[in-house]
């Protein structure tokens, strides 16, 4: 178990310095470089010299790269320059809101792929499972936007029962106040993954049923929920966790379009801003702090992987 | 050497006809399965519909779609003439939805086959060269997945001005990731078989048994992950159409259709949202049914 962990650990290290170097390499692509980026097309040629040396751009690559690391360590990300307010503050108050959105999309979507994946397969090869199949198809086939639009015309216009823009609090507190506006938002997200996730749980089920510990439950005479229930669902679910770390990636890129359909105050809607305007200190901040959740997420969802299941501690 | 492989090689791939002709049967077992399959089926068939919609469509249905008419802007479906109404600039909406599908699929199949030939050679090389190598490869794959592709489109696209060529190399520069990872996976179970091997102790070097062995033998996970791709790829467009990120008018895709088309959600304008949206679902929902009709196939022959 130890050695897994640290072999795991050391990977998740590796992988976050490609990351940076990642994020390192977009910031010199800016047109005319860094300085140009923040000095706009007004800059002289001497102010550009003079931000270049003030900041070390005019030092060797591999020194740039070791100063940026080391202000990364200090909690610098550097400044907005469209809000004006250094993008580590930008992201203290907007990553919790982007998060209580995933948390809340991805429960409502487990929620349902559950039950859904384990009534496919069941109903295996029935009516039910080839429509249940072409509509999750449909599901993932539609964009997330469109989808969002589809909800704000139907639920907002048709019958207006919920509001079409989301909550606009300072506090995950008064965001939550606000239910109703969170609605949209949530249920728009969750359908994005229960395409996913359902087809995910009907294979996994479908895995398991073949196992050996069905037969040996069913030659005992337990009764076919209790199979399904106590031993098919439970051991479906586990890798459902890894899946979880997986998605993590197209998690944050769902919340990146929800967030700026229903102008959700979270991380997304502050890097989609960012786009429009060519905030460039904000887009590279948003890209490596989401490219370090990702990391840090996966390598958690494998630990707990290995503490549910006890046979890849074993063979770590 | 060469009939190890191509028993196990797919009747599709190319430069392997022989091996076609060799078993029939088997060709024939994986169309049957294909074509039993009915969501497959109407996959192929919406693909082709739309195919000929968008390329065949325009010389039959002649429409301005380069210079703007405002008088005719906002017409409500059925209005002089125009079948499914006109846009904001005037456009007839059919019209522009067929040349937008020749855009959308353009750069869909170029970024899904891009993506699909770069990730299959670097799954190959690193899981047939194994060791540190591999370990070097996987970990760069790793960091490109840790951040999420539509973050990096965003940035990049933000970078340089998208036309269609960008476009197409920034889609296939974040969706080369997963074909590289399911190849890889099977080159490290085929670099063990004895003919790779047998191979190898003839001399044969590292090219030889990528290029020769272990692409052709991994061809069905190929082929199956190219057609996600493309569906992956053409959504991908039209995401960045709605962050903003498209190819400037004239031109249009289905994406930029319906994020134009956003703009009129309150005036109850829903032939500028419904129809370029359902082109989407219906052109990603057919290369998805394809894919899956391919990888019941293709299982079935390994079964055999």
């Amino acid at each position: 178990m130890t050695g897994f962990l640290v072999k795991r650990f050391l990977q998740a290290l590796v992988v976050l310095f490609l990351v940076s170097i990642i994020v390192f390499v977009l910031l010199h692509m800016l047109p005319g470089g860094p300085a140009r980026a923040i000095l706009g097309p007004k800059g002289t040629p001497q102010q550009i010299t003079d931000f270049n040396h003030q900041q070390g751009y005019d030092r060797s690559l591999p020194t740039q790269y070791f100063m940026y690391v080391k202000r990364l360590f200090t909690g610098d990300l550097g400044d907005s320059y469209k809000l004006n307010s250094p993008v580590f503050e930008l992201l203290k108050q907007r990553l919790p809101k982007t998060l209580l959105l995933t948390v809340l999309s991805t429960a409502l979507a487990v929620v349902i792929a559950i039950p859904l994946g384990l009534l496919q397969a069941v109903r295996r090869g029935k009516a039910s499972d080839y429509a249940l199949t072409g509509l999750a198809f449909l599901l993932y086939a539609t964009p997330v936007f469109f989808l969002g639009l589809i909800m704000i015309i139907l639920f907002a216009q048709v019958i207006p029962i919920f509001p079409a823009e989301a909550p606009q609090g300072e506090s995950i507190g008064e965001l939550l106040k606000d239910f109703s506006g969170l609605v949209l938002p949530v249920v728009t997200m969750a359908f994005g993954i229960v395409a996913m996730f359902s087809r995910y749980m009907r294979s996994a089920v479908l895995d398991n049923l073949t196992e050996e510990y069905v037969r040996t439950a069913m030659a005992k005479g337990q009764s076919s929920r209790r199979i399904m229930v106590r031993h098919v669902l439970r051991n479906a679910l586990i890798p459902l966790a890894t899946l979880l770390g997986l998605y993590l990636p197209t998690l944050f890129s769902g919340a990146l379009v929800v967030e700026s359909m229903f102008n959700y105050p979270g991380m997304g809607l502050l890097f989609w801003n960012a786009a429009q305007g060519s905030d460039f200190p904000v887009l590279l901040g948003v890209t490596l702090v989401v490219g370090i959740a990702t990391v840090v997420g996966s390598l958690l969802t494998d630990i707990l992987y290995a503490v549910l299941d006890p046979r890849i501690r074993s063979v770590a | 050497m060469t009939s190890a492989a191509s028993t196990t090689a797919p009747v599709t791939a190319p430069g392997h006809e022989e091996a076609a002709q060799a078993t029939p049967s088997l060709a024939r077992r994986t169309l049957q399965v294909f074509t039993g399959n009915k969501l497959a089926l109407t996959g192929v068939v919406l693909l082709v519909l739309l195919l000929l919609f968008s390329y065949l469509g325009p010389l039959l249905y002649d429409t301005e779609q380069t210079h703007t008419d405002l008088s005719q802007a906002n017409l409500s479906p059925g209005t002089d003439g125009h079948l499914l109404g006109t846009t904001d600039l005037g456009y007839d909406m059919v019209g522009r939805l067929m040349v937008a599908g020749q855009t959308s699929l353009e750069i869909g199949l170029a970024a899904g086959l891009l993506a699909t030939l770069f990730g299959t050679v670097y799954g190959a090389v690193s899981g047939y060269f194994g060791g540190w190598v591999d370990a070097a490869m996987m970990r760069i794959t790793d960091a490109a997945l840790a951040i999420p592709a539509m973050f990096l489109l965003v940035v990049v696209a933000a970078i340089i001005t998208p036309t269609k060529g960008v476009l197409i190399l920034i889609i296939a520069a974040v969706a080369w990731l997963s074909p590289a990872r399911l190849v890889r996976g099977e080159a490290l179970s085929l670099r063990n078989r004895e003919y790779v091997q047998a191979m190898r102790m003839m001399g044969g070097g590292g090219a030889r048994a990528v290029f020769k062995h272990i692409v052709p033998n991994a061809i069905g996970t190929v082929i199956v992950n190219c057609t996600f791709q493309i569906a992956d790829a053409i959504l991908y467009v039209s995401y960045l159409a709605f962050l903003g990120l498209s190819i400037p008018p004239p031109s249009a895709d289905w994406g930029s259709m319906l994020s134009a088309g956003i703009t009129y959600t309150q005036n109850g304008y829903w032939w500028l949202i419904f129809p370029p949206g359902i082109a989407i679902v219906l052109v990603v929902a057919a290369f998805n049914f394809i894919g899956d009709g391919l990888r019941d196939a293709f299982e079935v022959r390994l079964r055999k």
